[in-house]
């Protein structure tokens, strides 16, 4: 059992950080916004991008973004990483889908590689020189790409339910491919909606439904409402008038300003009642 | 939005995009907007039944019973879940050949060529998009359509500025199975369909919509368009499609936004 605090207090600037989730859907945002507040700067951030990326890329903390997209789903394109990179302020390692998955895994596997179709005659290659080619060794010969492994310094991942010793459980549709950032960091931080005891876990949902065991994870936070405002079902579905307040701020230097005055200036509980005031209609 | 009137150019394109899954049988269908989500599905209750489909996250869904729904029945009340497909699964269907995907494109070239990734230098874009997202995998894994709901010479271009979908002429390059496993198959725009049966696998105009000529397709694409002597006119939608696209799977009539 750890506290927010805690877990921001393990990461250093220049590290390499594995994000779960997917575009703007169950996004460890508590953790995110926490890290986007410490100051940290030139990380490395893995991710299937989608608000994570913007936010820390608005505070600065980011030297290059590893992914194959950064959307926020409804909102098609991400403003903060749209603008970083018409700024070039960052950079950029662009991935297919399932290279990414594939580099995860590989990771996971403490594999230098695993072989993959996906890249061939693309311009993933021409962009990615650190990309290579390799020769099935068998009679077909064919040729590949050689998807390095991702390893990550360390990776969040934002589950529905979870125990103070580390099993997490996800409650929607998709793990998505939080069990693969886990195993890929050599350190692993859960943030959950709510902890219950180990007992109670079978009470949410079937034994698969346990994607995360406590083998693969350093610590667990609990973080009510903490995928907010990405989707987090059966919790809660994405904060589209929030998020539509996020991206619109993010379109001037005058309106961000205003928004992380008004919600990103404190900790993740003064978020979380600026958050309870706007859905109010309240000025936040 | 019940009853008769001529079908509108999103209409007929919501039947042009069912048209391209035509004859794939039991593979997932996996439409990127709208228009092509409606023709997937107008597909599957119709004339490719066996097609499958997500509801946009994880959970496969087929018509209930394999039938069309009864007059009168709720939106979503016809449907059953049949299957489970995270983003894991898809990732294994996509290698696996068992898909054919239907993307748009913010840029396309002659051979099929697409680019969601950026506008401009890839190091120094004028506009970031999305990202490459699953097209370079994709491509040459299983067959690819393309929706393009703005048929122009910015969509249409002799050159795209990066290589996220691969075309015919680079897919020609590659060697091993990568080069078996890639087919385009149509592209359908708000003007015409368009399919790569051209010299070398290059676009070919296929059918132009009702009202559309052939050179106003040609005035709107950006590269030499291959084409029959005699182009035919897209299919119509029939009154039973019409009826399913108007009254069951868009009776708020969304897809008008989308194509026009």
């Amino acid at each position: 059992m750890l506290t927010i605090a805690d877990v921001i207090g393990e990461l250093r600037s220049g590290m390499t950080i594995g994000i779960g989730g997917w575009g703007s859907r169950r996004k460890p945002m508590a953790l995110v916004r926490a890290l986007a507040a410490a100051g940290l700067t030139d990380l490395t951030i893995v991710s299937y991008g989608g608000p994570d990326v913007g936010l820390l890329i608005a505070a600065g903390a980011v030297r290059r973004v590893v992914t194959a997209f950064v959307s926020l789903d409804s909102i098609p394109l991400e403003p903060h990483f749209r603008l970083a990179r018409q700024r070039r302020a960052i950079e950029l390692t662009e991935l297919d889908e399932g290279m990414l998955h594939w580099g995860l895994l590989a990771a996971a596997y403490r594999l230098p590689f695993l072989p993959m179709r996906a890249g061939l005659g693309s311009d993933v290659l021409r962009i990615n020189p650190q990309l290579r080619p390799v020769r099935s060794p068998y009679a077909d010969g064919e040729e590949l790409v050689a998807v390095p492994a991702l390893p990550l310094d360390a990776a969040f991942v934002h589950m529905n339910r979870a125990d103070a010793r580390g099993n997490g459980q996800y409650l929607g549709p998709d793990p998505y491919f939080d069990d693969l950032y886990c195993l890929a960091a050599a350190h692993a931080y859960v943030s959950c909606e709510r902890l219950v005891p180990t007992a109670e876990l079978l009470a949410a949902g079937p034994p698969q439904s346990l994607l995360i065991n406590r083998a693969m994870v350093a610590g667990v936070v609990e973080t009510p409402n903490g995928a907010h405002f990405t989707s987090c079902v059966p919790d809660y579905g994405r904060d589209e008038t929030f998020q539509a307040r996020y991206a619109s701020a993010a379109a001037s230097a005058a309106d961000w300003a205003a928004f992380t005055a008004d919600f990103l200036a404190g900790d993740e509980a003064d978020y979380q009642t600026a958050v309870a005031r706007f859905r109010a209609g309240a000025p936040a | 939005m019940t009853g008769a009137g001529a079908a509108t150019v999103a209409e007929i394109c919501v039947v042009a995009c069912a048209e391209a899954w035509r004859g794939d049988g039991a593979i997932l269908a996996s439409p990127m907007g709208l228009i092509p989500a409606l023709g997937a599905r107008l597909a599957q209750l119709t004339f490719e039944p066996d097609l499958l489909l997500t509801d946009g996250e994880a959970t496969l869904l087929a018509p209930a019973d394999g039938q069309p729904p009864a007059d009168g029945q709720p939106p979503g009340a016809d449907r059953v879940s049949e299957g489970w497909l995270p983003y894991r699964g898809v990732f294994t269907m996509l290698a696996a050949g068992k898909r054919h995907v239907m993307m748009g494109a913010s840029q396309l070239d002659q051979f099929g060529n697409q680019n969601i990734s950026c506008i401009g230098d890839w190091a120094r874009p004028k506009a970031q998009l999305l990202g490459v997202c699953g097209a370079p995998g994709s491509t040459v894994n299983h067959p690819v359509s393309y929706w393009i709901p703005r048929h122009s010479r910015r969509v249409l271009v002799d050159q795209v500025d990066m290589v996220s979908g691969v075309g015919y002429d680079r897919a020609a390059g590659l060697s091993g199975r990568a080069a078996t496993f890639h087919e385009l198959r149509q592209v359908v725009t708000n003007l015409a369909v368009l399919d790569f049966a051209g010299p070398d696998h290059s676009m070919r105009l296929r059918s132009v919509h009702p009202g559309v000529s052939v050179s106003d397709v040609a005035e709107a694409t950006g590269f030499l368009l291959a084409a029959p002597y005699q182009v035919p006119e897209t299919r119509l939608p029939s009154p039973a499609e019409l009826a399913l696209i108007r009254e069951h799977l868009d009776p708020e009539g969304r897809r008008e936004q989308e194509a026009g």
